[in-house]
């Protein structure tokens, strides 16, 4: 490959520049996931953090069921699958037993918001020093695409039919929002992926989130706004558009808290 | 020497459980089990331990299997209403071949029920509980000296046979003080090669998960699962036979209602009557051979439980007998001596039993 030095003269020895590979923390691997579906970006992105953060050999992931029940085949880690909703108790005891390692879960909304609900905003009280990475995609994707505590009012799903309706259902829930008020959560931040500048803050983000589990800090969550095109029944194109149109004017972007980090002594 | 020490049988089993390197115990309160969770967390601390108090019996047992799957020893307990809540978490405990203790120390039920103790759990703790083809090794204590040895023997077979196993016990064993000998040899915790610990120097992933999307794999697995079950019955079956050979009615009990029939037994051979008692001790693997060998010679048998009847329908497989009664009393009552030694006069004397007859 040739390149022009910075005198704009010709070199054919420099080595080429790598754009791009695959990340050491994923498994060199075809996913199962749609067209279209953020869960692929969003594992790239823990991925590298923690390839970054020269952690990978220590990290364990905390698998939910969900349409990532399979991210083990994905990411280059050891992992425990939790049953439905119970990642963040099982987490609790993961890292408790090996205090030194990276431990995050990575759960959909259905799985943290709904059956996993006490689970996850008792982790956060206890400041477990764990990581999640929350997927709100507004709906349950891997059982066809049923209504969720997240999906947006007026959102027609297969058990919504006729459009979430916030008198018999209620109005989507903040879980972000809710989990920052304990003093446990020291980090809490909604990001989305749906374009090179946001998957840029979404990656940001979440390595804050682990730069501070691995500071010690307290409870840290990154919720990623994500999108489900088979779930919506939205051609992929259509599916990014509605998370910045209408996901993100309910569940808006940025850091919720970042509480001060605290230093032991010098 | 030998140690002798004066406990509740809900605190030997703790005493028995970090002696055995158990060092992680997640619970949430329940009578008549609350003495357990209350020692733990004043002594693990002490001992390089964690007590975790959750948020419910559905967080404690699956912090459980995380810890499990960590390869530590780990433990749980509760009794009857938050035991059922547990049984999912079993179910992938069971799949996920992760060894662990778990207790439970029954109370009369269903519902709410009552505080006072019960057995009317067996059903749910021999036959599955949970969703799905599983067992646990289940271990019945009678008194608060097998809390303790059986809490020992429970992590070694669970570690052994990669299980989950329960202790299955009572109120009344639970809040009963007895002299307990501390004594014992514990072995060496097994090397996990499995166990999740990050990927660290190992070449392989360790993953600990139950889903088989596969339809021969998900046979397979359920095919090593029951090749498990099947060495737990060929090798693991404990019983007690007290007078049986030469008996004409053998009283069938375990746990508390064991010892209240074997007080009933001394009282019908005070009287000249040849009365026995076959206790198991597993209660998975049920003693079969055994039992269906006192077939051979007795002539009855009485199975005394504190449910409507849930073990005697293990009796009367096993046996074939036709002369299978039951008498059991719920609600939290525990029958007296007397009152089991009356029913033992009327089976005697071809009367029908005051309890369900059978
Ligand atoms: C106890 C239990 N209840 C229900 C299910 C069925 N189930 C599997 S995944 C899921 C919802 C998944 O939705 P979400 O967590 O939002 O993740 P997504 O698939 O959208 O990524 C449900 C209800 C289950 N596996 N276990």
């Amino acid at each position: 490959m040739q390149d022009k030095t910075s005198k704009g003269q010709l070199s054919v020895q420099q080595t080429p520049e790598k754009i791009f590979a695959i990340t050491e923390g994923l498994q060199d691997t075809p996913t199962h996931y749609c067209p279209g579906c953020h869960h692929g970006v969003i594992h790239r992105l823990v991925a590298e953090v923690v390839a970054e953060l020269d952690v990978l050999n220590k990290t364990i992931l905390v698998e939910p069921v969900g349409c990532s029940v399979l991210a083990h085949n994905y990411f280059k880690m050891d992992c425990v699958q939790a049953a439905h909703g119970r990642a963040p108790a099982v987490a609790t005891a993961v890292k408790r037993v090996h205090p030194d390692a990276v431990v995050f879960t990575y759960q959909g909304d259905g799985d943290l918001a709904a059956i996993g609900c006490a689970e996850i905003i008792h982790a956060a009280m206890r400041g477990e020093r764990f990581t999640t990475i929350f997927v709100n995609n507004a709906i349950y994707g891997m059982t066809g695409g049923q209504m969720a505590p997240t999906t947006l009012e007026g959102q027609v799903t297969a058990t919504s039919p006729y459009g979430r309706s916030g008198a018999h259902a209620g109005a989507p829930i903040r879980m972000s929002e809710m989990l920052a008020t304990l003093d446990g959560a020291k980090y809490v931040a909604r990001v989305a992926v749906n374009t090179p500048a946001n998957i840029k803050k979404a990656k940001a983000a979440i390595k804050e989130a682990f730069a501070r589990q691995l500071r010690g800090d307290g409870f840290t969550i990154v919720e990623v706004l994500s999108a489900c095109p088979t779930g919506w029944g939205m051609s992929p194109v259509a599916a990014d558009k509605f998370v910045g149109e209408s996901l993100m004017k309910y569940f808006p972007l940025g850091t919720i808290k970042a509480a001060e980090v605290e230093t032991h002594g010098a | 020497m030998s140690e002798k020490v004066l406990m509740k049988g809900n605190e030997a089993i703790g005493e028995a459980a970090i002696r055995a390197g158990c060092l992680y115990y997640f619970g949430y309160p329940i009578t008549p089990q609350s003495e357990l969770p209350e020692f733990m967390a004043r002594e693990l601390p002490k001992r390089g331990g964690i007590f975790l108090q959750a948020e419910s019996e559905l967080a404690s047992i699956n912090m459980v299997y995380g810890a499990a799957a960590c390869g530590v020893r780990a433990m749980t307990s509760s009794s009857s209403p938050g035991f059922s809540l547990k049984q999912e978490g079993i179910s992938y405990l069971a799949a996920g071949e992760l060894p662990c203790l778990l207790v439970n120390v029954q109370r009369g039920g269903p519902g709410l029920g009552t505080i006072q103790p019960g057995q009317a759990d067996y059903f749910q703790a021999t036959k599955g509980g949970g969703h799905g083809d599983y067992r646990l090794l289940v271990l019945a204590p009678d008194s608060v000296q097998e809390m303790y040895d059986l809490t020992l023997l429970g992590f070694e077979l669970a570690d052994k046979y990669r299980i989950p196993a329960l202790l299955l016990s009572d109120g009344a064993l639970g809040q009963m003080m007895e002299a307990v000998r501390l004594d014992h040899e514990v072995k060496p915790v097994p090397d996990k090669p499995w166990a999740v610990t990050g990927r660290r120097d190992r070449e392989t992933l360790n993953v600990v998960q139950t889903l088989s999307l596969d339809k021969d794999t998900l046979e397979e697995h359920n095919r090593v699962l029951q090749d498990k079950y099947a060495l737990l019955r060929k090798n693991e079956v404990r019983y007690e036979a007290l007078n049986t050979e030469d008996a004409d009615l053998i009283l069938v009990a375990y746990g508390i209602s064991a010892r209240i029939a074997k007080s009933a037994m001394a009282k019908a051979r005070a009287a000249g009557l040849k009365v026995g008692v076959f206790r198991p001790i597993t209660l998975y693997p049920f003693p079969e051979e055994a039992l269906y060998e006192t077939a051979q010679t007795t002539k009855a048998y009485l199975v005394t439980e504190l449910s409507c009847g849930q073990m005697v329908e293990d009796v009367e497989r096993v046996t074939h007998s036709q002369q299978v009664h039951f008498y059991g009393r719920t609600g939290g009552n525990l029958p007296c001596a007397d009152e089991l030694f009356d029913q033992i006069l009327r089976i005697m004397q071809g009367k029908e039993v005051g309890g369900r007859a059978r």
